[in-house]
Protein backbone atom coordinates (compact mmCIF):
# COMPACT_ATOMS: atom_id res chain seq x y z
CA UNK A 1 0.00 0.00 0.00
CA UNK A 2 1.48 3.30 -1.04
CA UNK A 3 1.05 6.70 0.91
CA UNK A 4 0.19 9.64 0.28
CA UNK A 5 3.57 11.45 -0.07
CA UNK A 6 2.41 14.89 2.00
CA UNK A 7 1.84 15.46 5.35
CA UNK A 8 0.34 18.79 4.58
CA UNK A 9 -1.44 20.57 2.07
CA UNK A 10 -0.16 24.33 1.12
CA UNK A 11 -0.28 24.54 -2.34
CA UNK A 12 -0.91 23.09 -5.72
CA UNK A 13 3.18 23.82 -6.31
CA UNK A 14 3.88 21.16 -3.80
CA UNK A 15 1.70 18.90 -5.78
CA UNK A 16 2.56 16.25 -8.74
CA UNK A 17 -0.26 15.52 -11.13
CA UNK A 18 -0.55 11.98 -9.96
CA UNK A 19 -1.05 13.29 -6.57
CA UNK A 20 -4.00 16.20 -7.73
CA UNK A 21 -5.33 12.63 -9.64
CA UNK A 22 -5.13 10.51 -6.61
CA UNK A 23 -7.18 13.34 -4.75
CA UNK A 24 -9.73 13.61 -7.32
CA UNK A 25 -9.92 9.46 -7.17
CA UNK A 26 -10.35 9.27 -3.79
CA UNK A 27 -13.01 12.71 -3.65
CA UNK A 28 -14.97 10.38 -6.19
CA UNK A 29 -15.83 8.18 -3.37
CA UNK A 30 -16.77 10.34 -0.77
CA UNK A 31 -19.10 12.42 -3.12
CA UNK A 32 -21.22 9.39 -2.94
CA UNK A 33 -21.03 9.60 0.92
CA UNK A 34 -22.62 12.32 1.40
CA UNK A 35 -25.38 11.80 -1.01
CA UNK A 36 -26.73 8.38 0.81
CA UNK A 37 -29.16 8.38 4.11
CA UNK A 38 -26.71 8.01 6.40
CA UNK A 39 -24.15 10.98 5.75
CA UNK A 40 -21.36 9.67 7.66
CA UNK A 41 -18.62 7.06 7.51
CA UNK A 42 -16.39 6.20 10.65
CA UNK A 43 -13.16 6.77 9.06
CA UNK A 44 -11.35 9.17 11.20
CA UNK A 45 -13.17 8.64 14.71
CA UNK A 46 -11.14 9.74 17.35
CA UNK A 47 -8.83 12.21 14.96
CA UNK A 48 -9.10 15.96 16.00
CA UNK A 49 -9.36 18.89 13.47
CA UNK A 50 -9.04 21.96 14.19
CA UNK A 51 -10.47 24.86 12.35
CA UNK A 52 -7.90 28.44 12.59
CA UNK A 53 -9.62 30.54 10.95
CA UNK A 54 -8.23 34.40 11.13
CA UNK A 55 -10.58 35.70 8.72
CA UNK A 56 -13.95 35.37 8.12
CA UNK A 57 -15.19 32.99 6.40
CA UNK A 58 -18.40 31.10 6.17
CA UNK A 59 -18.77 28.65 3.24
CA UNK A 60 -14.82 27.41 3.64
CA UNK A 61 -14.91 26.98 7.48
CA UNK A 62 -18.74 25.11 7.14
CA UNK A 63 -16.98 23.27 4.33
CA UNK A 64 -14.28 21.80 6.53
CA UNK A 65 -16.95 21.26 9.30
CA UNK A 66 -18.94 19.32 7.17
CA UNK A 67 -16.32 16.99 5.78
CA UNK A 68 -14.35 16.33 9.19
CA UNK A 69 -18.24 15.41 11.17
CA UNK A 70 -18.98 12.85 8.04
CA UNK A 71 -15.43 11.41 8.56
CA UNK A 72 -16.69 11.04 12.64
CA UNK A 73 -13.40 13.19 13.30
CA UNK A 74 -13.94 15.69 16.53
CA UNK A 75 -13.90 19.13 14.62
CA UNK A 76 -13.18 22.17 17.00
CA UNK A 77 -13.30 25.74 15.34
CA UNK A 78 -11.27 28.76 16.18
CA UNK A 79 -12.09 32.02 14.69
CA UNK A 80 -10.05 34.94 15.34
CA UNK A 81 -12.98 37.18 16.84
CA UNK A 82 -13.73 34.25 19.89
CA UNK A 83 -10.10 33.85 20.30
CA UNK A 84 -7.17 35.08 22.18
CA UNK A 85 -5.61 36.45 19.29
CA UNK A 86 -7.44 38.74 19.63
CA UNK A 87 -5.59 39.63 22.29
CA UNK A 88 -2.77 39.71 20.97
CA UNK A 89 -1.16 36.69 20.93
CA UNK A 90 1.55 35.46 18.67
CA UNK A 91 0.79 32.98 15.56
CA UNK A 92 3.81 30.84 17.21
CA UNK A 93 2.27 30.79 20.41
CA UNK A 94 -0.95 30.09 18.93
CA UNK A 95 0.49 27.23 17.61
CA UNK A 96 2.11 25.70 20.92
CA UNK A 97 -1.30 26.05 22.55
CA UNK A 98 -2.57 23.52 20.12
CA UNK A 99 -0.03 21.16 19.85
CA UNK A 100 -0.62 20.61 23.35
CA UNK A 101 -4.17 19.64 22.44
CA UNK A 102 -3.07 17.18 20.09
CA UNK A 103 -5.12 17.74 16.75
CA UNK A 104 -4.46 15.44 13.94
CA UNK A 105 -5.53 17.92 10.87
CA UNK A 106 -5.09 21.79 11.93
CA UNK A 107 -7.31 23.82 8.92
CA UNK A 108 -5.71 27.56 8.96
CA UNK A 109 -7.03 30.61 6.80
CA UNK A 110 -5.18 33.53 7.33
CA UNK A 111 -4.85 37.00 6.01
CA UNK A 112 -0.75 36.84 5.91
CA UNK A 113 0.82 34.49 2.80
CA UNK A 114 2.86 32.01 4.25
CA UNK A 115 0.72 31.91 7.83
CA UNK A 116 0.39 28.02 6.89
CA UNK A 117 3.96 27.35 5.92
CA UNK A 118 4.71 28.82 9.25
CA UNK A 119 2.61 26.85 11.21
CA UNK A 120 3.21 23.60 9.00
CA UNK A 121 7.59 24.23 10.27
CA UNK A 122 6.51 24.95 13.97
CA UNK A 123 3.61 21.83 14.75
CA UNK A 124 4.09 17.98 14.14
CA UNK A 125 0.60 17.31 12.75
CA UNK A 126 -0.88 18.46 9.24
CA UNK A 127 -1.53 21.57 8.29
CA UNK A 128 -3.99 22.29 5.13
CA UNK A 129 -4.27 25.59 4.04
CA UNK A 130 -7.77 27.02 3.48
CA UNK A 131 -6.49 30.41 2.11
CA UNK A 132 -3.46 32.44 2.99
CA UNK A 133 -3.40 36.18 1.66
CA UNK A 134 -2.66 36.62 -1.80
CA UNK A 135 -0.98 33.10 -2.10
CA UNK A 136 -2.73 29.78 -2.14
CA UNK A 137 -5.85 28.43 -1.84
CA UNK A 138 -5.07 25.02 -2.66
CA UNK A 139 -8.08 22.92 -1.95
CA UNK A 140 -10.56 26.21 -3.74
CA UNK A 141 -8.45 24.75 -7.06
CA UNK A 142 -8.95 20.71 -6.50
CA UNK A 143 -12.65 21.18 -5.92
CA UNK A 144 -12.83 23.48 -9.13
CA UNK A 145 -11.06 20.77 -10.82
CA UNK A 146 -13.20 18.25 -9.26
CA UNK A 147 -15.85 20.12 -10.52
CA UNK A 148 -14.70 20.63 -13.44
CA UNK A 149 -13.57 17.07 -15.00
CA UNK A 150 -17.06 15.80 -13.28
CA UNK A 151 -18.77 18.59 -15.81
CA UNK A 152 -16.30 18.12 -18.99
CA UNK A 153 -15.31 14.63 -18.24
CA UNK A 154 -11.38 15.14 -18.43
CA UNK A 155 -9.13 18.32 -17.36
CA UNK A 156 -6.88 18.29 -20.19
CA UNK A 157 -6.12 20.74 -22.60
CA UNK A 158 -8.93 22.61 -21.64
CA UNK A 159 -8.97 26.40 -22.48
CA UNK A 160 -10.20 27.76 -18.88
CA UNK A 161 -10.67 31.67 -18.45
CA UNK A 162 -10.48 33.22 -15.11
CA UNK A 163 -11.78 36.67 -14.68
CA UNK A 164 -11.73 39.37 -12.67
CA UNK A 165 -9.37 40.43 -10.24
CA UNK A 166 -6.45 38.41 -10.16
CA UNK A 167 -3.92 40.24 -8.67
CA UNK A 168 -5.52 39.38 -5.21
CA UNK A 169 -6.75 36.53 -5.62
CA UNK A 170 -5.11 32.76 -4.43
CA UNK A 171 -7.95 31.31 -6.09
CA UNK A 172 -6.79 32.33 -9.33
CA UNK A 173 -2.69 31.44 -8.50
CA UNK A 174 -3.90 28.15 -7.37
CA UNK A 175 -6.36 27.29 -10.13
CA UNK A 176 -3.69 28.45 -12.77
CA UNK A 177 -1.04 26.00 -11.12
CA UNK A 178 -3.43 22.86 -11.16
CA UNK A 179 -4.91 23.41 -14.24
CA UNK A 180 -1.42 23.36 -16.22
CA UNK A 181 -0.47 20.03 -14.60
CA UNK A 182 -3.23 19.23 -16.85
CA UNK A 183 -2.22 21.13 -20.27
CA UNK A 184 -5.06 23.53 -20.06
CA UNK A 185 -4.53 26.60 -21.93
CA UNK A 186 -5.39 29.42 -18.61
CA UNK A 187 -6.50 32.43 -19.59
CA UNK A 188 -7.16 35.51 -17.23
CA UNK A 189 -9.11 38.67 -18.35
CA UNK A 190 -9.30 41.72 -16.13
CA UNK A 191 -8.49 45.08 -15.78
CA UNK A 192 -4.84 45.98 -15.74
CA UNK A 193 -5.26 47.50 -12.41
CA UNK A 194 -5.94 43.95 -10.89
CA UNK A 195 -3.46 41.91 -12.74
CA UNK A 196 0.06 41.04 -11.36
CA UNK A 197 3.22 42.37 -11.65
CA UNK A 198 4.90 39.24 -13.11
CA UNK A 199 1.47 37.44 -14.63
CA UNK A 200 3.92 35.80 -16.83
CA UNK A 201 5.14 34.00 -14.32
CA UNK A 202 2.19 32.36 -13.67
CA UNK A 203 1.98 30.23 -17.08
CA UNK A 204 -0.84 32.02 -18.08
CA UNK A 205 -2.41 33.64 -21.31
CA UNK A 206 -3.56 37.91 -20.34
CA UNK A 207 -6.41 39.24 -22.25
CA UNK A 208 -7.81 43.01 -22.00
CA UNK A 209 -10.99 42.38 -23.99
CA UNK A 210 -13.57 39.80 -22.50
CA UNK A 211 -14.64 39.19 -25.64
CA UNK A 212 -11.66 37.55 -27.27
CA UNK A 213 -10.46 36.17 -23.90
CA UNK A 214 -13.52 34.03 -23.71
CA UNK A 215 -13.28 32.97 -27.62
CA UNK A 216 -13.45 29.47 -27.33
CA UNK A 217 -13.19 28.53 -23.97
CA UNK A 218 -14.31 25.65 -22.06
CA UNK A 219 -14.95 26.97 -18.62
CA UNK A 220 -15.38 30.36 -17.54
CA UNK A 221 -14.26 31.02 -13.67
CA UNK A 222 -15.62 34.13 -12.42
CA UNK A 223 -13.70 35.66 -9.38
CA UNK A 224 -15.53 37.82 -7.03
CA UNK A 225 -14.57 41.86 -7.01
CA UNK A 226 -14.27 42.75 -3.47
CA UNK A 227 -15.38 46.07 -3.03
CA UNK A 228 -12.52 47.71 -1.00
CA UNK A 229 -10.32 47.27 -4.44
CA UNK A 230 -12.60 50.47 -5.13
CA UNK A 231 -11.01 52.48 -1.92
CA UNK A 232 -7.54 51.75 -3.46
CA UNK A 233 -8.36 53.26 -7.18
CA UNK A 234 -7.50 49.73 -8.61
CA UNK A 235 -11.28 50.34 -10.27
CA UNK A 236 -13.15 53.00 -11.18
CA UNK A 237 -16.11 52.60 -10.03
CA UNK A 238 -18.59 49.14 -9.98
CA UNK A 239 -20.89 49.26 -13.10
CA UNK A 240 -17.90 50.00 -15.07
CA UNK A 241 -16.38 46.96 -14.41
CA UNK A 242 -19.83 44.89 -14.73
CA UNK A 243 -20.37 46.53 -17.96
CA UNK A 244 -16.73 45.70 -19.41
CA UNK A 245 -15.93 42.58 -17.30
CA UNK A 246 -19.07 41.13 -15.90
CA UNK A 247 -20.23 37.65 -17.36
CA UNK A 248 -24.15 38.01 -18.93
CA UNK A 249 -25.97 36.71 -21.61
CA UNK A 250 -23.99 38.22 -24.62
CA UNK A 251 -20.89 38.17 -23.28
CA UNK A 252 -20.91 34.28 -22.71
CA UNK A 253 -22.16 33.65 -26.47
CA UNK A 254 -18.21 34.14 -27.08
CA UNK A 255 -17.21 30.90 -25.22
CA UNK A 256 -18.55 27.22 -26.60
CA UNK A 257 -21.86 26.50 -26.52
CA UNK A 258 -21.34 23.89 -23.85
CA UNK A 259 -19.02 26.02 -21.53
CA UNK A 260 -19.67 26.15 -17.85
CA UNK A 261 -19.63 29.05 -15.33
CA UNK A 262 -17.38 28.77 -11.94
CA UNK A 263 -17.08 31.15 -9.19
CA UNK A 264 -15.63 30.23 -5.68
CA UNK A 265 -18.33 32.64 -4.06
CA UNK A 266 -20.01 34.65 -2.79
CA UNK A 267 -21.34 36.12 -5.82
CA UNK A 268 -21.90 40.17 -6.24
CA UNK A 269 -24.61 39.44 -8.62
CA UNK A 270 -25.44 42.10 -11.15
CA UNK A 271 -21.06 42.91 -10.99
CA UNK A 272 -18.76 40.35 -12.08
CA UNK A 273 -21.87 38.31 -13.00
CA UNK A 274 -25.75 38.80 -14.06
CA UNK A 275 -28.49 37.13 -12.33
CA UNK A 276 -29.37 35.14 -15.54
CA UNK A 277 -26.29 33.67 -15.49
CA UNK A 278 -25.29 32.76 -12.09
CA UNK A 279 -28.87 30.79 -12.13
CA UNK A 280 -28.62 29.70 -15.96
CA UNK A 281 -28.02 26.10 -17.15
CA UNK A 282 -24.44 26.77 -17.69
CA UNK A 283 -24.37 27.71 -14.00
CA UNK A 284 -22.08 25.12 -11.83
CA UNK A 285 -21.86 27.14 -8.34
CA UNK A 286 -24.03 24.84 -6.77
CA UNK A 287 -21.63 21.65 -8.21
CA UNK A 288 -18.96 23.51 -6.61
CA UNK A 289 -20.28 23.83 -3.18
CA UNK A 290 -20.84 19.94 -3.42
CA UNK A 291 -17.56 19.22 -4.78
CA UNK A 292 -16.30 21.03 -1.89
CA UNK A 293 -17.24 18.66 1.05
CA UNK A 294 -16.02 15.59 -0.71
CA UNK A 295 -12.42 16.87 -1.63
CA UNK A 296 -11.84 17.87 1.74
CA UNK A 297 -12.75 14.60 3.18
CA UNK A 298 -10.89 13.21 0.55
CA UNK A 299 -7.84 15.37 1.65
CA UNK A 300 -8.81 15.01 5.70
CA UNK A 301 -8.70 10.68 4.97
CA UNK A 302 -5.35 11.12 2.67
CA UNK A 303 -4.05 13.67 5.28
CA UNK A 304 -4.93 12.49 8.62
CA UNK A 305 -3.57 8.88 8.53
CA UNK A 306 -0.05 7.71 9.99
CA UNK A 307 2.45 8.84 7.76
CA UNK A 308 4.98 5.70 8.53
CA UNK A 309 3.32 2.21 7.81
CA UNK A 310 1.57 1.46 10.48
CA UNK A 311 1.02 -2.55 11.69
CA UNK A 312 -2.05 -4.18 9.40
CA UNK A 313 -4.34 -4.34 12.51
CA UNK A 314 -5.91 -8.09 11.27
CA UNK A 315 -5.25 -8.23 7.71
CA UNK A 316 -8.56 -8.73 6.44
CA UNK A 317 -8.93 -12.27 4.34
CA UNK B 1 -6.68 -6.76 2.85
CA UNK B 2 -5.92 -4.50 -0.26
CA UNK B 3 -2.25 -5.12 0.32
CA UNK B 4 -2.81 -8.93 0.43
CA UNK B 5 -4.74 -8.80 -2.68
CA UNK B 6 -2.91 -6.67 -4.82
CA UNK B 7 -0.76 -9.08 -6.58
CA UNK B 8 -3.79 -10.98 -7.41
CA UNK B 9 -4.74 -8.76 -10.22
CA UNK B 10 -1.19 -9.48 -11.95
CA UNK B 11 -1.47 -12.92 -11.85
CA UNK B 12 0.17 -15.91 -10.71
CA UNK B 13 4.22 -15.95 -10.96
CA UNK B 14 4.25 -12.02 -10.92
CA UNK B 15 4.96 -10.92 -7.36
CA UNK B 16 6.29 -7.67 -8.18
CA UNK B 17 6.68 -6.40 -4.56
CA UNK B 18 8.69 -9.63 -2.76
CA UNK B 19 12.24 -9.87 -3.32
CA UNK B 20 13.78 -12.07 -6.21
CA UNK B 21 15.54 -14.79 -3.45
CA UNK B 22 12.25 -15.41 -1.53
CA UNK B 23 10.97 -19.08 -2.60
CA UNK B 24 6.84 -19.63 -3.24
CA UNK B 25 5.31 -22.71 -3.85
CA UNK B 26 1.86 -22.23 -5.34
CA UNK B 27 -1.22 -24.79 -5.32
CA UNK B 28 -4.22 -24.93 -6.55
CA UNK B 29 -6.61 -26.19 -4.26
CA UNK B 30 -9.94 -25.45 -6.37
CA UNK B 31 -10.07 -25.71 -9.89
CA UNK B 32 -13.05 -23.90 -12.58
CA UNK B 33 -15.07 -26.74 -12.48
CA UNK B 34 -15.05 -26.97 -8.34
CA UNK B 35 -15.52 -23.37 -8.34
CA UNK B 36 -18.63 -23.01 -10.45
CA UNK B 37 -19.81 -26.40 -8.30
CA UNK B 38 -19.69 -24.54 -4.87
CA UNK B 39 -20.94 -21.12 -6.61
CA UNK B 40 -24.56 -23.63 -7.70
CA UNK B 41 -24.32 -24.82 -4.31
CA UNK B 42 -23.62 -21.46 -2.64
CA UNK B 43 -27.37 -20.18 -5.27
CA UNK B 44 -29.42 -23.05 -3.87
CA UNK B 45 -28.77 -22.45 -0.14
CA UNK B 46 -29.41 -19.17 -0.60
CA UNK B 47 -32.73 -19.88 -2.01
CA UNK B 48 -33.46 -22.21 0.13
CA UNK B 49 -32.72 -20.17 3.02
CA UNK B 50 -34.79 -16.61 1.98
CA UNK B 51 -37.39 -19.00 0.20
CA UNK B 52 -37.41 -16.94 -3.01
CA UNK B 53 -35.97 -14.34 -4.70
CA UNK B 54 -38.91 -11.62 -3.81
CA UNK B 55 -36.87 -9.73 -1.05
CA UNK B 56 -33.50 -11.24 -1.59
CA UNK B 57 -30.53 -8.96 -2.86
CA UNK B 58 -26.97 -9.74 -3.56
CA UNK B 59 -24.07 -7.26 -2.45
CA UNK B 60 -20.38 -8.35 -3.26
CA UNK B 61 -17.62 -7.13 -0.52
CA UNK B 62 -14.85 -5.34 -3.36
CA UNK B 63 -12.99 -6.41 -4.64
CA UNK B 64 -13.31 -10.31 -4.50
CA UNK B 65 -16.75 -10.71 -4.13
CA UNK B 66 -17.75 -8.83 -6.65
CA UNK B 67 -17.69 -10.99 -9.78
CA UNK B 68 -18.27 -13.79 -7.23
CA UNK B 69 -21.48 -11.93 -6.94
CA UNK B 70 -22.47 -11.80 -10.18
CA UNK B 71 -22.01 -15.87 -11.07
CA UNK B 72 -24.27 -16.56 -7.98
CA UNK B 73 -26.83 -14.07 -9.46
CA UNK B 74 -26.56 -15.99 -12.88
CA UNK B 75 -26.75 -19.03 -10.60
CA UNK B 76 -29.85 -17.69 -9.29
CA UNK B 77 -31.29 -16.69 -12.40
CA UNK B 78 -31.24 -20.14 -14.15
CA UNK B 79 -33.56 -21.35 -11.48
CA UNK B 80 -35.51 -18.47 -10.90
CA UNK B 81 -35.89 -16.82 -14.19
CA UNK B 82 -34.70 -14.06 -13.32
CA UNK B 83 -31.83 -12.84 -11.42
CA UNK B 84 -31.89 -10.70 -7.93
CA UNK B 85 -30.39 -6.80 -7.70
CA UNK B 86 -26.92 -7.21 -7.03
CA UNK B 87 -24.53 -4.23 -5.57
CA UNK B 88 -21.32 -3.88 -4.18
CA UNK B 89 -19.66 -2.34 -1.06
CA UNK B 90 -16.23 -0.77 -1.10
CA UNK B 91 -15.38 -1.25 2.77
CA UNK B 92 -12.21 1.44 3.16
CA UNK B 93 -13.92 3.79 5.31
CA UNK B 94 -15.49 1.16 7.13
CA UNK B 95 -12.06 -0.57 8.42
CA UNK B 96 -11.48 -1.09 11.79
CA UNK B 97 -7.76 0.86 11.26
CA UNK B 98 -9.12 2.94 8.67
CA UNK B 99 -7.81 6.19 11.35
CA UNK B 100 -4.42 4.57 11.90
CA UNK B 101 -3.38 2.63 8.48
CA UNK B 102 -1.88 4.53 5.26
CA UNK B 103 -4.91 5.58 3.13
CA UNK B 104 -6.27 3.27 0.32
CA UNK B 105 -4.72 4.83 -2.84
CA UNK B 106 -7.73 3.61 -5.08
CA UNK B 107 -11.57 3.49 -2.86
CA UNK B 108 -13.79 1.49 -5.06
CA UNK B 109 -17.74 3.02 -5.34
CA UNK B 110 -19.96 1.46 -3.10
CA UNK B 111 -22.64 1.22 -5.72
CA UNK B 112 -25.93 -0.20 -4.08
CA UNK B 113 -28.57 0.65 -7.08
CA UNK B 114 -31.61 -0.22 -4.76
CA UNK B 115 -33.12 0.31 -1.46
CA UNK B 116 -32.05 -2.36 1.33
CA UNK B 117 -34.14 -1.59 3.64
CA UNK B 118 -36.96 -4.18 4.50
CA UNK B 119 -34.82 -6.91 2.16
CA UNK B 120 -32.84 -10.20 2.74
CA UNK B 121 -29.41 -8.71 2.14
CA UNK B 122 -26.52 -11.55 0.98
CA UNK B 123 -23.03 -9.73 1.65
CA UNK B 124 -20.48 -12.26 -0.62
CA UNK B 125 -16.68 -12.36 -0.40
CA UNK B 126 -14.69 -14.92 -1.64
CA UNK B 127 -12.15 -15.55 1.34
CA UNK B 128 -13.62 -15.75 4.62
CA UNK B 129 -10.42 -15.41 6.99
CA UNK B 130 -10.15 -12.66 10.19
CA UNK B 131 -14.56 -11.64 9.85
CA UNK B 132 -12.85 -7.87 10.01
CA UNK B 133 -13.97 -7.30 6.58
CA UNK B 134 -17.54 -8.86 7.07
CA UNK B 135 -18.10 -6.69 10.44
CA UNK B 136 -17.03 -3.48 8.05
CA UNK B 137 -19.57 -4.36 5.57
CA UNK B 138 -21.86 -5.37 7.74
CA UNK B 139 -21.29 -1.42 9.42
CA UNK B 140 -21.73 -0.11 5.79
CA UNK B 141 -24.75 -1.93 4.85
CA UNK B 142 -26.60 -0.24 7.30
CA UNK B 143 -25.71 3.04 6.88
CA UNK B 144 -27.26 2.08 3.02
CA UNK B 145 -30.53 1.17 4.72
CA UNK B 146 -32.15 -1.14 7.29
CA UNK B 147 -32.35 -5.00 6.08
CA UNK B 148 -35.09 -7.24 7.35
CA UNK B 149 -31.70 -9.36 7.72
CA UNK B 150 -28.19 -9.76 6.33
CA UNK B 151 -27.08 -13.21 5.80
CA UNK B 152 -23.18 -13.63 4.48
CA UNK B 153 -21.94 -16.37 1.75
CA UNK B 154 -18.37 -16.94 1.24
CA UNK B 155 -16.43 -19.15 -1.34
CA UNK B 156 -13.77 -20.20 0.93
CA UNK B 157 -14.08 -20.35 4.64
CA UNK B 158 -9.88 -20.67 5.42
CA UNK B 159 -10.52 -19.97 9.34
CA UNK B 160 -8.52 -17.64 11.56
CA UNK B 161 -11.31 -15.69 12.85
CA UNK B 162 -10.57 -12.46 14.96
CA UNK B 163 -14.04 -11.51 15.60
CA UNK B 164 -17.15 -13.36 15.81
CA UNK B 165 -18.16 -13.71 12.59
CA UNK B 166 -20.43 -16.51 11.23
CA UNK B 167 -21.27 -17.37 7.86
CA UNK B 168 -24.31 -18.48 6.17
CA UNK B 169 -23.37 -19.92 3.43
CA UNK B 170 -19.72 -21.26 2.64
CA UNK B 171 -18.45 -22.98 -0.77
CA UNK B 172 -15.67 -24.50 0.86
CA UNK B 173 -13.52 -24.89 3.97
CA UNK B 174 -9.87 -25.16 2.87
CA UNK B 175 -6.97 -25.59 5.45
CA UNK B 176 -4.58 -23.03 5.28
CA UNK B 177 -1.40 -22.05 7.54
CA UNK B 178 -1.30 -18.96 9.10
CA UNK B 179 1.47 -17.29 7.12
CA UNK B 180 -0.12 -18.24 3.66
CA UNK B 181 -2.18 -16.79 1.44
CA UNK B 182 -5.76 -18.18 -0.05
CA UNK B 183 -6.06 -15.83 -3.57
CA UNK B 184 -9.14 -16.67 -5.72
CA UNK B 185 -9.21 -15.79 -8.82
CA UNK B 186 -12.57 -15.24 -10.73
CA UNK B 187 -13.49 -13.74 -14.57
CA UNK B 188 -9.59 -12.82 -14.04
CA UNK B 189 -6.83 -13.58 -16.41
CA UNK B 190 -6.81 -16.79 -16.59
CA UNK B 191 -8.79 -20.12 -15.76
CA UNK B 192 -10.41 -19.57 -12.65
CA UNK B 193 -9.08 -20.99 -9.58
CA UNK B 194 -8.02 -20.59 -5.85
CA UNK B 195 -4.28 -21.04 -5.19
CA UNK B 196 -2.16 -20.97 -1.68
CA UNK B 197 0.82 -19.12 -1.75
CA UNK B 198 3.91 -19.77 0.59
CA UNK B 199 6.58 -18.47 1.39
CA UNK B 200 9.39 -21.09 2.00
Amino acid sequence: MEAFAHRSLLDIEGLTRADVERILDTSEAFLQVSRRPVRKVPTLRGKTVVNLFYEASTRTRTSFELAGKRLSADVINMSVSASSVKKGETLQDTCRTLEAMHPDVIVIRHNASGAPNYVASKIGCSVINAGDGMHAHPTQALLDAFTIRRQKGTLENLIVTIVGDIAHSRVARSNAHLLNLFGCEVRVVGPRTLLPAAVDSLGVRVFDRLEEGLEGADVVMVLRIQRERLAGALLPSLREYARTFGIGPATIQYAKPDAIVMHPGPMNRGIEIENVIADGERSVVLEQVEAGVAVRMALLYLLAGETTEAPAVGEAD
Amino acid sequence: MEASRSPSLEGPGVFTHTPPNVARTQKVVLDANAIQRSVRRIAVAILEATSGIEDLTLVGIRRGGVPLSKRIADEIAKVEGRPPPVGTVDISLYRDDAATALPNPKIGPSDIPFDVSGRHVVLIDDVLHTGRTVRAAIECLQDHGRPARIWFAALCDRGGRELPIAPDFIGRTIEVDPGARLDVWIDAAGPDRAVITRDE
